[in-house]
C-alpha cells in the first residue's frame, strides 16, 4: 500500500471529533511548529510543495496565500466544503474521519495568510459532517487550537461552521462567498479575486477541504518530502473517489501520477463480472470528459490528463460499462446543469435548456443526431467563450468528448 | 485622462479607468448589450457586450472592463458577433415576443437587437423557452415574467438608486424570475411604486399600468419640464397623445439624475378631473357662470370700491408655491401697487418661516446652505424633523446612498420614520423637544473636545454667550427632558463631531413650533460649533415643502420683504421698488397668512385674494378659519378645482396648472429650472399671470407682458440674487445667489464669508410646547404628510393610482396604546382637542411612541387642522402645527351612524 498523507489516520479513532485522539497521533503539532515560524516562512513551505488545489482548478496553493497575505488586511479563511460534484465524496471522508486535518489546515492557513476568523462551508445534506465540525471545532477551542492565544502563542483565530443550502453553484468560490455573506449564490465578476476583494470585500482565501487537509502534512514533513511524491507538476497524493461499474467502488489515496488504468484495475478491483469497460467519466460532470478505451494509460496529473483534453478536476472518476448510452448519461448530466446553472448569464441559462432539449431529441430519436451535434457543440463553445463562470464554461468538455465516443 | 486603445485594429482615444462599453458607446462604438445600465453597479449577466482580448485572446464584456492603456480589443469580428448572434437567439426563446400588443414596442432594446441582426421568427432557431407564470399588477404597473429576460436591471434600480430592496431573483437556471417582497405577490410588497424599475427594463416586462393600450411609443411626443409636486424639483419627461399624458419618465435633472417618486411619476391624472372651466359668481349662494370680462369687472370694481370705501388695510392677499415665480412676483407687485399694502404671504409661512427667520439671523441667508447632489458625498448626515422618504422621496434615495458609501446617519424624530431603520443612531425625542437634545449634543461635542476651534475664532460671533448656555445641557439633563438616553445623545455627537464633512438636512420637524426660529438657530449653532458650513457636503438644510415654496419667498411673496428678501421697512430698498414700479409703497410690514385669518375673523381684514391656496385644509385650527373666511365680505379664489376654500367665495377665477403653462420654479436647493407647457390647458382657463394682470390693468395700474419671460426679466432687474438668471439662462439650471449674467450661480453658500459677514451663535434655551399632555387631553398630537399625498389632497386624491395606495386619512397609534384603549386596526376612533373633534380610523403603527398619535393632514373630511393649534412663534409666526395635546375614544359605528342621520 502506498504512503497516504490525507486519509492516514481515516478509521482509526473511535470519536474522530476529539483532540485527544488526533494529538494521538501527531495532530496539531504542524500548527505549533507555524506558530514558532514567521508568516512568510509558511507561505514559502506551501509555495516550495508545489502543491495545487483539489477542488477542480488546481491552482497553486502557495501563490493564492501570497496573493491574500500580500493585501495587509485582515483576510478571511474559506473551506470549501461544498463538495456537489455528482461522484464526488472525498471531502466528506476527510470531514467524517479526521476533521481535526482539516481544522489544523485551516488554523495554518489563517496564521500564514493575517485572518482571525475561518469558515467552513459545508454541504447542506452533509448534516453528520456539519454536527461532527462543530464538535471538532469546540474540543479544539476547548484545547486551545482554536480561539484566543492558541497553544500560547499571540495567534488568535476561530471557525464557524455554516451550511449551504443545496446549490451545486455554490461551491464556485465566489458564489459560495455571496452565499456566506446571506445573498444569493450567484458568482461574481472577476476581477475582483477573493484573494483581494472576497467575503465582506476582504481578501479570502478559499480552499479545498482536501487541499487544507494535506496542510499539515506538509509542514511536519517538508516541502521537499511532499514534493518529491507525485509528478514534477503535481506533487502529493490525490484522492480519487472511484465509483460506476467497478468491483470496489471507494476513494483511494494515490500518488499523483499514478495510471487511470492502476486505480481502476488494481485498486478498485477492475470492472464488474461479466461486463466491459466502455468509457471513463475523469474530473466529474462539470468540468468532466469522457476518456475512451485508448486513454486508460493516462497518469492522472493535471498535466497529463490536460494532453488527453481532459482534466483532473476533484479527481472523481466514473466508470461505465458497455450497456451504458453517453448519450443518456449527456442528457442527465444536462439535466443535473439544468437545475444547478444558478441562471445568471444567459447563454448558460437558456444554452443548458436548449442543449437538453436537442440532446433528449436525439435520445428519444426525434432529431437526427447529424441536426443536433452541430447545434449542441456550437452552442456549447458559445457558452464556454462568453458564460460568466466555470460552470456554463465547462459543459462543452463532457458534451465533446462524450458526443465523440457515442455518436461519432 | 484620455489613453489610446486599439479597437478592431483602430487607435481610439477613450478615457481611463471608465467602463469601457459606456466609453465605447460614447465614442460612436454601438456596442449591443441589455443589462448594461451605467447608473448601477454592473451585473455583466446577457453577455452581449463581448469583446476579445487580442492579448490574452480571452473573451471579456466591456460593461465589466474598465479602459486601461494600450488595451487591444476585438469587438466586431465574425467571431464576436457570432457568439452576440447566438445569445440573442437564446435570450429571444426565452422571451415572449408579442411585439404587436407590447407596450414596449418602438423602445425595446431586444426588439432592436434582433432588428439590428436579423432574426426573424423564420430564422430563430430554438423553441420558446419561456415559463409560464402570472402576470402581476399593482395600483402603478404590470410586470409579465414572460418577457423577463432576467437582466437585473430592475432589481438593481431598485436596489441601489431607490435603496427600497423590494426585488431580487429567486430561483435558479431558467426558473429565475423577479420576485417581489416576501411572498413574491407585488403588490402585498413594500414597493410604493416609484417606478424606477420600469425605467429600468430594457424590455416590455415591466410597464406603467395606465399606459396600457393609450399609445404606440412611435405616436406619443414628449417635453421635459419640472415635476409639479415637492421642493426636490425633479425633472420629468412626459410623453403625451392627443394632449393627454400617457406615461412619464424621469429626466437626468441635477437634483435627481433621472430618479422619481410616485407622485411625479403616476401623479398627474388630476389635470383632467373636475377641473374649473369658467369664471364663476356666487349670486345669491350659488355659483353662476359669467364671461371673463364679468368676472375680471366684478373683482377689480369690489376691490377698488373697498379700498375707496375702507381704505388700503382692509385687503390681502394669499400667494401660491404651485404658481411660477413670474406669477408669484407678479402677484406681490399685485398686492404690494394695488392693494398699498404688504398683506402678501403664502404658506412657506406655515411650513418654513422659522428656517428664514433663524437662518437669516445666524447666517444672513433663510435658504438650504447645500445642494442635494452633496449629501452623497457627506460623512454623516443628520436628519432631524424630517420624514424624508415620504416628503422628499428622491432626496431620500440620495441619503441612503451616502449611508451605502459609508456615511453615518443620525435620525432624530418623535416617530420611528422609514429613514429610522438606515440610521446608525435614533433619538426618539419627545415631540418638541429639540432645542434640548441639540444642546445635548453640542454640549457633549463641546467637552469632548471635537469642536472646530479654528472655525470659532475666525468665522463666528457670540461663542461665549452660547457657549455657557449649552453647558447647562449635560447629556443626563437631556435625557429627563426629551426622554433619549444620554448615550445616544453621546453616541450621536461623536459621529457628528468627528465627521469631516457632516450635513444636517431638515423639514417641518423642526419648524412648525412655537420655538421654530429656537430650533433652527440651535442647528445653525451645530453647524458652526463643528465649522460644518461654507463647504461642499455641509451645511444646513431646510428641505422646502411645495414645488415652488422657495421661488415664492425669492420672489417676495411675503409680507415683510420685497423680492430677493430686500426689508419693506428699508428705506433704500423701497426706493428702488417705488421706481421700478412707478408708486409709492407702504413701508409697513404686512399681514403674514394666519394674522390676515385673524384680522378676518375680527372684520378688520374685509377682502381676499387667494390663489392657489387651500387654507380651509392646510392651515391650523379650521373651524376658526372658516368663521373667517366666512366673515370677508369679498374673497376671490383662483384655483384649477373647487376647492373647499374656494366654495367659500365670492367669485372663483379658473386658472391652469403648472403642466399646462410656461414658467420657472425654485426648488429646494435654490435651483431655477423651467417648467413647460406639456398639455393645453382646458378651454376658457387662463394662466394666472393673465389673470392677475387683467385684473391690475382694470383696476387702473396696467400689468401687460408678452411673455412670462418679460416678467422674468423684470424679476432680474430688481432681484439682485436672481439678476443672472435670464430667460436666456433658465435652462441651465442656475442655483441663486446668481449676481450677474456671467455668474455660474451659487451650488453652496457663506464660503469664506457669510453673507452677514461673521455666523452668529445665539444662545437658546429649551422652552416647552405651548400644549402639553394633561388629564384631559393625555396623547400628544402630531401631523404630517404622507408619500402618496400632497398637500390639502386636491390634485393627488384626484389620481387613481395615489388614491389606491392611501384612498382616506388615519390616526396613527401605538399597539400599546390601541390596547388599552381596546381599538383594533381600522376601527373608527374619535381625536379631540380643544379646538375641534375628528373621526378617523386608526392606524396601528409602532412607527409612533406610546402616548403620541400622527394624523396625515392631506384629507378633508378628515382635517386634521380642525384639530392644530394656531399658537405662534412670536418672531416668525408659524403655527405649531408639530405638537397639540388630544384625547382619543373609540367610537362604535352604531353610533355613528346615529350622529350621521341626526
Ligand atoms: C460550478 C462549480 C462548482 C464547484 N464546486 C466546488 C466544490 O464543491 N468544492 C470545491 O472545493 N471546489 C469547488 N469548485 C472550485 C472552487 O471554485 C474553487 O476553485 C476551489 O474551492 C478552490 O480551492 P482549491 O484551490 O483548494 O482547489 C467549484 C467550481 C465550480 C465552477
Ligand atoms: S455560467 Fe451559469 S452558473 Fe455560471 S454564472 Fe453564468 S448562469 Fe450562473
Ligand atoms: S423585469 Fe425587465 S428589468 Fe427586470 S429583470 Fe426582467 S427584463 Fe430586466
Ligand atoms: S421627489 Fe418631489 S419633485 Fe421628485 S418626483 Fe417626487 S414629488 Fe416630484
Ligand atoms: S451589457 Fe455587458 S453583459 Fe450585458
Amino acid at each position: 500500500m502506498n504512503e497516504q498523507i490525507v486519509l492516514n489516520n481515516v478509521g482509526s479513532y473511535e470519536t474522530p471529533a476529539s483532540v485527544r485522539e488526533y494529538t494521538g497521533k501527531g495532530g496539531y503539532e504542524a500548527l505549533k511548529e507555524c506558530l514558532t515560524r514567521d508568516p512568510e516562512s509558511v507561505i514559502r513551505e506551501v509555495e516550495d510543495s508545489k502543491l495545487r488545489g483539489r477542488g477542480g482548478a488546481g491552482f497553486p496553493t502557495g501563490t493564492k496565500w501570497r496573493y491574500a497575505a500580500s493585501r495587509k488586511d485582515t483576510a478571511y479563511v474559506v473551506a470549501n466544503a461544498d463538495e456537489g460534484e455528482p461522484g464526488a465524496f472525498k471531502d466528506r471522508l476527510i470531514m467524517e474521519g479526521d476533521p481535526h486535518k482539516l481544522i489544523e489546515g485551516i488554523a495554518i492557513a489563517g496564521y500564514a495568510v493575517g485572518a482571525s476568523h475561518g469558515f467552513i462551508y459545508v454541504r447542506g445534506e452533509y448534516s453528520h459532517c456539519l454536527n461532527l465540525l462543530d464538535e471538532a471545532c469546540a474540543d479544539a477551542r476547548k484545547h486551545h487550537f482554536l480561539g484566543n492565544k492558541i497553544a500560547g502563542s499571540d495567534f488568535c483565530f476561530d471557525i464557524k461552521v455554516r451550511a449551504g443550502a443545496g446549490s451545486y453553484v455554490c461551491g464556485e468560490e465566489t458564489a459560495l462567498i455571496s452565499s456566506l455573506e446571506g445573498k444569493r449564490g450567484n458568482p461574481r465578476i472577476r476581477p475582483p479575486y477573493p484573494t483581494s476583494r472576497g467575503l465582506f470585500g476582504k481578501p479570502t482565501v478559499v480552499n479545498n477541504v482536501e487541499t487544507l487537509a494535506t496542510i499539515p502534512a506538509i509542514i511536519a514533513g517538508g516541502s521537499k518530502w511532499f514534493s518529491s511524491v507525485g509528478t514534477p507538476q503535481s506533487t502529493g497524493t490525490k484522492l480519487f473517489p472511484v465509483s460506476g461499474a467497478v468491483r470496489r467502488p471507494g476513494c483511494y489515496e494515490l500518488p499523483m501520477g499514478t495510471s487511470l488504468e492502476t486505480l481502476i484495475l488494481t485498486h478498485a478491483g477492475g470492472i464488474k463480472k461479466g461486463k466491459t469497460l466502455k468509457a471513463v467519466l475523469v474530473g466529474g460532470a462539470a468540468a468532466g470528459t469522457f476518456l475512451g478505451k485508448e486513454n486508460l494509460s493516462v497518469p492522472l496529473s493535471f498535466e497529463h490528463l490536460n494532453q488527453v483534453n481532459a482534466q483532473l478536476g476533484s479527481g472523481v472518476v466514473v466508470v461505465l460499462d458497455c450497456d451504458t448510452n453517453i448519450l443518456d448519461i449527456l442528457v442527465g448530466i444536462m439535466e443535473f446543469f439544468m437545475r444547478e446553472s444558478c441562471g445568471l448569464c444567459a447563454p448558460c441559462r437558456v444554452g443548458i435548456v436548449q442543449i437538453h432539449r436537442l440532446l433528449s431529441g436525439m435520445a428519444t430519436g426525434t432529431i437526427e443526431p447529424e441536426d443536433g451535434i452541430d447545434r449542441i457543440l456550437s452552442l456549447a463553445r458559445v457558452m464556454n467563450k462568453t458564460c460568466l463562470c466555470p460552470l456554463g464554461q465547462s459543459v462543452v468538455m463532457p458534451l465533446q468528448s462524450g458526443l465523440n465516443l457515442e455518436v461519432v | 485622462m484620455q489613453v489610446e486603445i486599439t479597437v478592431d485594429g483602430n487607435p481610439m482615444q477613450l478615457t481611463k479607468g471608465e467602463t469601457l462599453l459606456s466609453e465605447l458607446r460614447s465614442s460612436g462604438v454601438d456596442v449591443p448589450g441589455l443589462c448594461y445600465n451605467g447608473k448601477v453597479s454592473p451585473t455583466g449577466c446577457c453577455r452581449l457586450c463581448c469583446i476579445k482580448d487580442t492579448k490574452t485572446d480571452k473573451v471579456e464584456m466591456a460593461c465589466t472592463l474598465t479602459v486601461c492603456e494600450g488595451m487591444d480589443i476585438q469587438v466586431f469580428t465574425p467571431e464576436i458577433e457570432g457568439y452576440r448572434k447566438e445569445t440573442l437567439q437564446l435570450i429571444l426563446s426565452e422571451h415572449h415576443h408579442d411585439c404587436m400588443t407590447c407596450e414596449a414596442a418602438g423602445s425595446c432594446d431586444l426588439e432592436d437587437l434582433a432588428y439590428r441582426y436579423g432574426i426573424d421568427s423564420s430564422s430563430e432557431v430554438y423553441p420558446p423557452a419561456y415559463t409560464a407564470s402570472p402576470v402581476h399588477e399593482t395600483q402603478v404597473l404590470v410586470f409579465d415574467p414572460r418577457k423577463c429576460i432576467k437582466c437585473y436591471r430592475c432589481v438593481k434600480a431598485c436596489d441601489e438608486l431607490q435603496e427600497k430592496h423590494v426585488l431580487d431573483m429567486v430561483e435558479r437556471s431558467n426558473e429565475i424570475r423577479v420576485w417581489a417582497g416576501y411572498n413574491g405577490i407585488w403588490k402585498e410588497s413594500s414597493c410604493d411604486g416609484c417606478g424606477e424599475c420600469i425605467q429600468a427594463c430594457p424590455v416590455g416586462a415591466l410597464y406603467e399600468k395606465e399606459a396600457v393600450r393609450k399609445g404606440r411609443t412611435w405616436e406619443l411626443t414628449s417635453t421635459d419640464t419640472v415635476c409639479e409636486y415637492c421642493g426636490v424639483g425633479c425633472l420629468i419627461q412626459v410623453y403625451i397623445k392627443n394632449n393627454h399624458i400617457v406615461k412619464v419618465k424621469g429626466k437626468d435633472g441635477p437634483a435627481n439624475e433621472g430618479r422619481l417618486c410616485v407622485k411625479g411619476r403616476f401623479g398627474h391624472q388630476y389635470l383632467e378631473i373636475n377641473r374649473l372651466t369658467s369664471p364663476l359668481i356666487k349670486m345669491n349662494g350659488t355659483f353662476v357662470e359669467v364671461t371673463w370680462d364679468e368676472a375680471i369687472h366684478h373683482v377689480a370694481d369690489t376691490f377698488s370700491r373697498m379700498l375707496t370705501t375702507y381704505g388700503p388695510h382692509v385687503l390681502g392677499g394669499l400667494s401660491s408655491a404651485r404658481c411660477t415665480n413670474e406669477e408669484n412676483y407678479l402677484f406681490q407687485k399685485f398686492v404690494r401697487v394695488l392693494f398699498h399694502n404688504n398683506n402678501v404671504d403664502h404658506c412657506a409661512r406655515l411650513c418654513h418661516a422659522s428656517t428664514v427667520a433663524g437662518l437669516t439671523r445666524a447666517f444672513g441667508s433663510g435658504a438650504m446652505t447645500n445642494s442635494i447632489a452633496e449629501l452623497a458625498d457627506s460623512d454623516c448626515i443628520f436628519v432631524m424633523g424630517s420624514n424624508t422618504t415620504e416628503t422628499h422621496p428622491v432626496i431620500a434615495t440620495f441619503i441612503r446612498n451616502a449611508v451605502r458609501k459609508g456615511a453615518a446617519l443620525i435620525v432624530a424624530d418623535p416617530r420611528a420614520i422609514d429613514l429610522a431603520s438606515s440610521a446608525h443612531v435614533h433619538l426618539q425625542l419627545k415631540n418638541g423637544t429639540d432645542v434640548a437634545v441639540l444642546n445635548g449634543i453640542m454640549n457633549y461635542i463641546y467637552t469632548q473636545g471635537l469642536h472646530s476651534q479654528d472655525f470659532i475664532e475666525t468665522r463666528t460671533e457670540g461663542f461665549s454667550d452660547f457657549i455657557n448656555v449649552v453647558g447647562e445641557y449635560t447629556p443626563e439633563r437631556v435625557e429627563d427632558i426629551t426622554g433619549v438616553s444620554s448615550e445616544k445623545i453621546q453616541e450621536a455627537a461623536l459621529l457628528f463631531g468627528q465627521a469631516e464633512k457632516a450635513s444636517i438636512v431638515f423639514s417641518m420637524g423642526i419648524t412648525q413650533h412655537i420655538t421654530g426660529t429656537d430650533n433652527v438657530l440651535s442647528l445653525a449653532n451645530l453647524a458652526l460649533l463643528t465649522g460644518n458650513v461654507g463647504r461642499p457636503s455641509t451645511g444646513v438644510n431646510p428641505l422646502r415643502g411645495q414645488g415652488n415654496v422657495q421661488g415664492a419667498c425669492d420672489v417676495g411673496a411675503l409680507s415683510s420683504v420685497y423680492p430677493g428678501y430686500q426689508p419693506v421697512t428699508s428705506p433704500e430698498a423701497r426706493e428702488q421698488f417705488e421706481t421700478a414700479w412707478g408708486v409709492a409703497l407702504s413701508d409697513n410690514p404686512g399681514l403674514t397668512v394666519v394674522e390676515m385669518i385673524n384680522k378676518a375673523a375680527l372684520g378688520e381684514i374685509k377682502g381676499m385674494y387667494i390663489v392657489g391656496e387651500n387654507p380651509m385644509v392646510s392651515d391650523p385650527n379650521t373651524n376658526h378659519v372658516e368663521r373667517a373666511l366666512k366673515n370677508l365680505e369679498f374673497l376671490v379664489v383662483q384655483d384649477i378645482f373647487m376647492t373647499e376654500t374656494a366654495l367659500l367665495a365670492d367669485v372663483v377665477l379658473p386658472s391652469q396648472a403648472a403642466l399646462e403653462k410656461e414658467g420657472t420654479f425654485t426648488n429646494t436647493e435654490r435651483r431655477i429650472q423651467p417648467g413647460r407647457r406639456v398639455v393645453e390647458p382646458p378651454p376658457n382657463t387662463k394662466t394666472d399671470w393673465q389673470i392677475i394682470g387683467s385684473i391690475a390693468g382694470k383696476m387702473g395700474y396696467p400689468m401687460e407682458y408678452g411673455t412670462v419671460w418679460d416678467i422674468l426679466r423684470e424679476i432680474n432687474q430688481v432681484t439682485p440674487i436672481y439678476r443672472g438668471i435670464t430667460p436666456e439662462r433658465v435652462t441651465e439650471g442656475l442655483q441663486w445667489p446668481c449676481p450677474s449674467e456671467d455668474h455660474p450661480g451659487t451650488p453652496y453658500l457663506h464660503r469664506g464669508t457669510f453673507s452677514r459677514g461673521m455666523g452668529l451663535f445665539s444662545p437658546v434655551d429649551f422652552v416647552p410646547p405651548a400644549e402639553c399632555p394633561d388629564e384631559e387631553y393625555p396623547f400628544v398630537l402630531s401631523t404630517g404628510r404622507i408619500l402618496f399625498h400632497y398637500h390639502t389632497g386636491t390634485m393627488s386624491r384626484k389620481v387613481e393610482a395615489l388614491d389606491s395606495f392611501v384612498h382616506e386619512g388615519y390616526v396613527e397609534i401605538s399597539s400599546q396604546d390601541a390596547d388599552i384603549l381596546n381599538i383594533n386596526q381600522d376601527d373608527f376612533v374619535e381625536v379631540t382637542t380643544r379646538r375641534g373633534r375628528i373621526t378617523v380610523r386608526a392606524k396601528i403603527s409602532d412607527r409612533v411612541a406610546p402616548q403620541s398619535v400622527f394624523i396625515p393632514f392631506h384629507f378633508s373630511e378628515a382635517p386634521a387642522n380642525r384639530l392644530t393649534n394656531d399658537a405662534l412663534d412670536p418672531e416668525a409666526k408659524i403655527p405649531e402645527l408639530k405638537v397639540c395635546a388630544c384625547a382619543i375614544r373609540k367610537v362604535d359605528v352604531i353610533t355613528l351612524q346615529k350622529e350621521g342621520e341626526e
